[in-house]
């Protein structure tokens, strides 16, 4: 795949929005992570912040170190010669996910819309190997992607006040697990018993862009047994 | 950290009584939001007053309703908002430092000027560094007294451990006022292009109302509908101080607890300066945007950092 050509975008007083590309797609990853290393390279400690997405990164950068024009010549050193980052190094995951209705209400919305068995829905779901485009959101809420579009189904029209930590949900061709309790609009089909943010993980967050993540369907004994919540959705804390 | 050489005991207070200090860097590709005082002005002034480091953690109160008791003598500051404070039945104007006796009581009541109010303690108040910060977010469960995120609670011991040699006096050029209809600049993004011409217009020439929808996260706008040629984009990192517009064209000002990434198209972004003028708004009140540069804003912020030197 060729080179980005690459965009530098004013977004505020002291960062930019760097636009790699114009389409969500896993063979962007590669050079966004090559970008970002570049980028963090080159800037040290005038970086204050690299907030990666799908396409784009936004800089922020402390502007006591750097003026506007200096930021530009650095961004246009890093990018120089830009070689996409090896994916091979990248962690795979397995997620063991117990899908069922008591946890995963929209189950049946899926099996519905979709003409497939709710077992079917399970299947398909598991059966690939999810990129991580970002995180955001919420601290170690992780985009994956892509679902197959048979079972891509656009978010609820009214999102929930409390979702469970470790719920399993998706959102047009995007799947995630909620690291922690939280509001949303995903639709659920599971729970992972696996803690997804925490201060005791490496990097805090267990998910990074460029990983690789597959959801490995677990029975409600397995569920329990590895530390999983199966209390009912809107619970109180 | 024990109840006997606590400072300040929690006798009265909200959800919006938060420890802050400057906020969480380094952590946004985590999901992690920057968190921090609102209005980083009147922080970093409550800090100077006192000697401390000027990102030390302050309590930020919010609209008032809160009472202190000082378990020892010491020396106080505050800035910021006109919460009607008082010292025992005195009361206490904001942009000073005083001196607080053992025993004695310090309440906030309600908005008199402004919205936000800073106490700082010599030194800084004491809490458990989270993820670099000290800034309490409960969304995220981080931060704070007690490093869960919980906002200050009655029952709550605050503490700090520094001395204060000489507190200092508020120049009184840099006191601001906050009854005027502010002017908040906002630097143009590259998405601005994507907007009517009358949309343009009517963002800069227009008095916008705050709505009731304004917190830590965000502060929604009404006014004249603004629409954007381009409708959803591709989720994409958001700086402090963005200017978003939905669909329905109100558009919303993004502040410190705001998430890391989203997708609606924005006009750009407030100075900081702005923001801090913004934290100091309250709904029902009015305000008026109007463009800058990058270039010309970056000098006007070295310019104010200047201050504190």
């Amino acid at each position: 795949m060729k080179a980005p050509n690459a965009r530098l975008e004013v977004a505020g007083i002291d960062s930019l929005i760097l636009r790699l590309f114009d389409h969500i797609d896993e063979a962007n990853m590669p050079w966004m992570l090559a970008a970002r290393a570049r980028l963090q390279e080159a800037f040290g400690a005038a970086l204050l912040d690299l907030v990666p997405s799908y396409t784009t990164l936004l800089l922020h950068y402390d502007l006591c170190q750097l003026d506007s024009g200096q930021v530009r010549t650095k961004v246009a050193e890093a990018l120089d010669g830009l070689q996409p980052a090896d994916l091979q190094g990248g962690r795979e995951h397995q997620l063991p996910t117990w899908y069922d209705c008591s946890v995963g209400p929209e189950l049946k919305l899926l099996a519905r819309r979709s003409g497939l068995s709710e077992a079917e829905v399970i299947t398909r779901h598991s059966g690939h190997a999810y990129q991580v485009f970002a995180l955001g959101f919420a601290p170690g809420f992780a985009f994956m992607g892509l679902v197959e579009e048979i079972l891509a189904t656009p978010r609820l029209s009214t999102p929930r006040k409390r979702i469970a930590a470790g719920s399993v949900g998706i959102a047009e061709r995007q799947t995630a697990a909620y690291p922690v309790v939280s509001p949303g609009g995903w639709n659920l089909i599971g729970r992972t018993p696996s803690r997804l943010f925490g201060r005791d993980i490496e990097g805090y967050s267990l998910l990074q862009p460029g990983d690789r993540v597959r959801f490995v369907p677990i029975e409600r004994a397995e569920f329990i047994r590895l530390g999983g919540d199966d209390s009912p959705l809107e619970a109180s804390q | 950290m024990s109840a006997i050489d606590a400072g300040l005991h929690v006798l009265r207070s909200s959800p919006f009584i938060q420890l802050q200090d400057a906020g969480r860097f380094g952590v946004r590709h985590l999901g992690v939001t920057q968190c921090g005082a609102l209005d980083w002005i009147a922080h970093r002034w409550a800090n100077w007053l006192l000697g401390n480091p000027l990102t030390a953690a302050v309590v930020e109160i919010t609209l008032g309703n809160a009472e202190f008791e000082c378990t020892r003598d010491t020396t106080l500051a505050l800035t910021g908002a006109d919460l009607g404070a008082r010292l025992d039945d005195q009361p206490l104007a904001p942009w000073r430092s005083f001196e607080v006796r053992k025993g004695q009581r310090l309440s906030f009541a309600q908005p008199r000027q402004g919205a936000r109010a800073y106490l700082a303690a010599p030194g800084g108040f004491q809490a458990p560094v989270v993820l670099g910060s000290c800034a309490s977010i409960l969304r995220e469960g981080l931060g704070g007294l007690h490093g869960d995120g919980r906002a200050i609670a009655v029952g709550d011991a605050l503490s700090w451990s520094g001395n204060v040699d000489a507190a200092r006096q508020m120049p009184t050029e840099f006191i601001p006022e906050y009854q005027t209809t502010p002017r908040l600049q906002l630097v143009l993004g590259a998405q601005i292009g994507d907007f009517r011409g009358q949309s343009l217009f009517d963002a800069f020439n227009s008095e916008w109302l705050i709505d009731q929808r304004a917190d830590r996260m965000g502060i929604r706008l009404n006014g004249p509908q603004l629409q954007c040629q381009r409708g959803s984009m591709i989720s994409e990192g958001i700086p402090l101080g963005a200017v978003q517009v939905p669909p329905d064209g109100q558009p919303i000002i993004l502040l410190n607890d705001r998430q890391t990434i989203g997708g609606y198209p924005r006009l750009g972004a407030l100075t900081p300066q702005a923001v801090a003028r913004l934290a100091q708004c309250l709904p029902g009140q009015t305000l008026h945007l109007t463009p800058t540069t990058q270039d010309s804003a970056q000098l006007a912020q070295r310019r104010l950092l200047a201050q504190w030197q």
